[in-house]
């Protein structure tokens, strides 16, 4: 499966979150690593959109659409610094 | 500016087709008149939705070609197996409509505060955002020195050709073309790797601010090989599309 970066799910964290969100750091809660989410790791392959640590490939995030609900699991990571 | 912006929901809006050119056989520009677009910065993204007559779609996220302030308009690759590119470059003409959304992204974006100098590495058609990126720099009156480094298979797989060609001050642009050697071209004949980037990038003592996008593997032999020569792995900015890009 292809690896590609977060900013090409922003259409669809702009969906869910509401506002911009690639260039958001967060913070690994795994390993600790920080950085922005649009060059975290994207997985769009799966049923899902996946966005892993781009330091040690643990789950950040996972956005599943079905039947007009969208689950987000977030807890991968451990805080979320949004630039204003 | 995203930041100060009030933040707008985001929606699927009916653009309409002003106008398709053809860059190569596979690749055609496909500008676009959408109603209350709220403005783009380069580098970002617009989301294309196509819904069969089954109800089927499918979304695709596609590189806004065009600085701020212009119109709207994508560039795009026919991928042969693909489920939305054929019909884009084949089939819609201007005058047609198409569903999308946008703009979206913040992290690939450059605006002339960012600075420089840029180090632009696109392969294929990664050359899309750093185009939009060239254009910004140009409209703003920035005066970043710029190097751009553009892959691609053959001379008539270049995307942008005329408008690259075209002198501008502190704009380098070097071509590496992976499966031809024409007469009389400056330029590389052979893959981007570690080497070429030693040659052909700014050293890293400069603290550029590198934009790489291209097909996946491009992209990560590229970010590699800058951060082994000491670029800041901050500073480089990666936008993968999948693939191999047939290299």
């Amino acid at each position: 499966m292809d690896e590609l970066d977060g900013n090409r799910a922003a259409g669809l964290l702009r969906e869910v979150f509401g506002r911009e969100m690639t260039a958001a750091a967060a913070t690994c809660a795994s390993c600790g690593a920080v950085g922005p989410i649009g060059g975290s790791a994207l997985y769009t392959g799966g049923p899902g959109t996946v966005i892993r640590c781009s330091n040690c490939v643990g789950v950040l995030l996972v956005i599943t659409q079905i039947r007009g609900m969208s689950c987000v699991d977030v807890t991968g990571i451990s805080a979320l610094d949004m630039p204003r | 500016m995203e930041g100060t912006a009030v933040p707008r929901r985001l929606t699927w809006e009916v653009a309409t087709v002003t106008a398709v050119t053809r860059e190569t056989p596979s690749v055609r520009t496909i500008e676009l008149d959408v109603p209350c677009w709220p403005g783009h910065r380069a580098g970002q993204h617009l989301d294309v939705r196509l819904t069969a007559e089954d109800g089927y779609r499918a979304e695709r996220s596609y590189s806004i070609a065009t600085a701020a302030g212009e119109p709207v308009a994508i560039t795009v690759e026919r991928l042969d197996d693909g489920e939305v590119s054929p019909y884009l470059t084949e089939d819609l003409r201007a005058g047609d409509q198409l569903e999308l959304r946008g703009p979206v992204g913040g992290y690939f974006v450059w605006e002339p505060a960012d600075g420089g100098p840029l180090l632009l590495v696109g392969g294929g058609s990664g050359i899309v955002p750093l185009r939009a990126i060239l254009r910004q720099r140009e409209r703003s009156g920035s005066t970043v020195p710029v190097r751009l480094l553009y892959s691609a298979r053959t001379l008539s797989d270049l995307i942008y050709r005329g408008e690259l060609a075209t002198q501008r001050d502190g704009v380098a642009v070097s071509y590496a073309l992976t499966r031809e050697r024409p007469v009389g071209l400056t330029g590389y004949t052979r893959r981007v790797d570690s080497a070429l980037l030693a040659e052909a990038a700014w050293a890293a003592g400069k603290n550029p601010l590198a934009f790489v996008c291209g097909p996946t593997s491009f992209v990560e032999t590229v970010a590699g090989g800058l951060v082994a020569l000491g670029y800041q792995p901050g500073r480089v900015k990666t936008e993968r599309f999948g693939g191999t890009g047939g290299r």
